[in-house]
């Protein structure tokens, strides 16, 4: 167990599908009445199970609606999985795009404060890390203006230095680094390779191939929520390329 | 695991983001004056003004019998600043959960931290909306209409004031569990707060209201626990050294019981859904 970090182990979970539509209590109750409430069971992932080892960077592939993001949010803790379970060692932070979890009406520099709390980190803790992320982010001036006027680069490159910086023991990457120009994206990269010296377990989503041979050293590939390949990144790879020219 | 159901892991979770309730609290105090140009004096302009118009209003139909009012314009900010409390807290815990849908969708968080912290956020400006009451019967003392003798008995608000908070908490976990699943709920809960504002006792005396004892109307004003709580708020307020006499015990361990019995629902209703939640917002 204590060489693993992240440990995913017969996880199913399944979502029903016509209750996510009823957000009214008139809908409600004219569905109930007429007895329209039936669900249709939905199995996002199927019996999945890997390990990730302790400063493994793997990447997840697999097609829109594979089950890439209810995985990750599975072993971010955030949904409960229907069987099986999941176990994580240490801290994880995920990167979070595109200004999802940051207050708009706050300023760049209080929402720092307020992610590292989110993560559990207190503010003496972010404090000595925060002078590392305003030069990482490159927001200069811009740090005390409310994120409401930041451009969406600016917004990723702000959770990606947040994320970085905190040294959390898993970091969960959602195809963030599309976003940013050619040099941040560059920079970033490094930074993730720095980090895999620190013992920093990664996870990485991503459709490009290219990206995920450059960051990972592990790949997964899910299809239709079932794990159908575990390996080495090249390899799984080379495989994720011929799925995508047979389809 | 986090979500082991032990009191253990709780209180070890709870330590751990601390931190996040008090961030989230600052974050709610701030941000609910920032881009105005009075910024925090709307903590005091904004009931003051209310009592004035209030006042004006309703002085002339209620207020006239002294025995029972002292200062009509003192009674109505007691009642008042007790019944803003509850609705604000309420209000905004009830939409605590939604408003966080990004963060809850991506991260692990205690989801109880959020109606938590809207409650406390909205307890820190109240308190300090509390300083209206302050100047307004230093006023009427200095100016010598209708003084208010203002002694160390007045520490009992305290009472009123626990009491509130605990109802306002539990009635904001079983809200904001309601609002996850019904986004009716903000707009009966909108129509419901002004109803209760006419049954709490805050623009009229309970006594002048003329229903008779034993009537369906009067069983409605006596379980309506924040009259209880306006009531014993006043009597600390207002009647100084023979408050005990306006003080009704009864009505004290009602109010005491309503509460609780509210927390305790409200944080059950909260934890047996909270898994469910992120499947709504």
């Amino acid at each position: 167990m204590a060489n693993y970090a992240i440990d995913v182990d017969h996880v199913s979970m399944m979502f029903n599908l016509n209750s996510d539509g009823v957000d009214s209590a008139k809908e409600y109750l004219v569905k109930a009445a007429k007895k329209e409430l039936r669900y249709t069971n939905f199995w996002a992932l199927k019996d999945v199970s890997f390990k990730v080892k302790k400063g493994d960077r793997m990447g997840v592939m697999g097609f829109n609606g594979a089950g890439k993001s209810t995985l990750l949010k599975v072993i971010a803790g955030v949904l409960k999985p229907t069987f099986g379970s999941v176990n994580v060692s240490g801290v994880i932070a995920p990167m979070l795009e595109l200004g999802a979890g940051f207050d708009s009406n706050y300023s760049g520099k209080e929402n720092i404060f307020l992610y590292a709390a989110t993560m559990g980190f207190p503010r003496s803790f972010i404090e000595e890390k925060y002078d590392e992320i305003v030069e990482f982010s490159e927001l200069g001036q811009f740090i005390n203006a409310p994120l409401k006027s930041y451009s969406s680069g600016m917004k990723s490159r702000l959770g990606f230095a947040i994320a970085t910086s905190v040294k959390p023991d898993v970091l969960i990457l959602d195809e963030v680094l599309s976003v940013g120009d050619a040099a941040f994206r560059e920079k970033s990269e490094r930074r993730i390779e720095n980090m895999m010296g620190d013992g920093v377990t990664v996870l990485y989503v991503s459709h490009s191939t290219d990206r995920v041979r450059r960051i990972c050293n592990k790949a997964i590939i899910l299809t239709k929520g079932q794990l159908v390949a575990n390996g080495e990144a090249d390899d799984i790879c080379k495989l994720y390329k011929e799925m995508v020219s047979q389809k | 695991m986090k979500n082991k159901n032990t009191l253990g892991n709780h209180t070890s979770n709870f330590m751990k983001y601390r931190y996040l309730l008090k961030e989230l609290v600052n974050k709610n105090i701030k941000l609910q004056y920032r881009d105005s140009v009075l910024g925090v004096f709307w903590t005091f302009l904004q009931p003051l003004l209310n009592m004035i118009v209030l006042s004006l209003v309703f002085n002339n139909l209620f207020g006239k019998d002294n025995s029972k009012v002292v200062n009509y314009p003192v009674y109505l900010l007691c009642g008042r600043l007790m019944f803003e409390f509850f609705t604000k807290s309420t209000k905004k815990a009830m939409k605590s959960i939604r408003s966080h849908a990004g963060i809850i969708k991506k991260v692990y968080v205690p989801k109880y931290i959020y109606p938590v912290s809207s409650v406390l956020s909205t307890f820190v400006t109240s308190m300090v909306s509390l300083l209206v009451l302050v100047f307004v019967v230093a006023f009427f003392n200095i100016a010598k209409i209708n003084p208010i003798d203002i002694t160390w008995r007045v520490i009992f608000v305290l009472v009123p004031i626990l009491i509130v908070f605990v109802l306002s908490l539990g009635v904001s976990m079983i809200l904001a569990t309601a609002d996850v699943f019904f986004k009716d709920v903000e707009n009966i809960y909108d129509v419901f707060t002004t109803l209760l504002f006419y049954l709490t006792p805050i623009v009229y005396h309970p006594d002048r209201l003329g229903f008779a004892e034993g009537s369906f109307m009067s069983y409605v004003i006596k379980l309506n626990p924040l009259g209880g709580i306006v009531g014993m708020f006043r009597a600390c307020v207002i009647w100084g050294n023979d408050f005990i006499q306006y003080w009704d015990f009864g009505q004290m361990y009602y109010c005491i019981g309503f509460s609780v019995v509210t927390l305790i629902i409200g944080f059950v209703l909260f934890y047996k859904n909270q898994d469910k939640f992120i499947l709504h917002i």
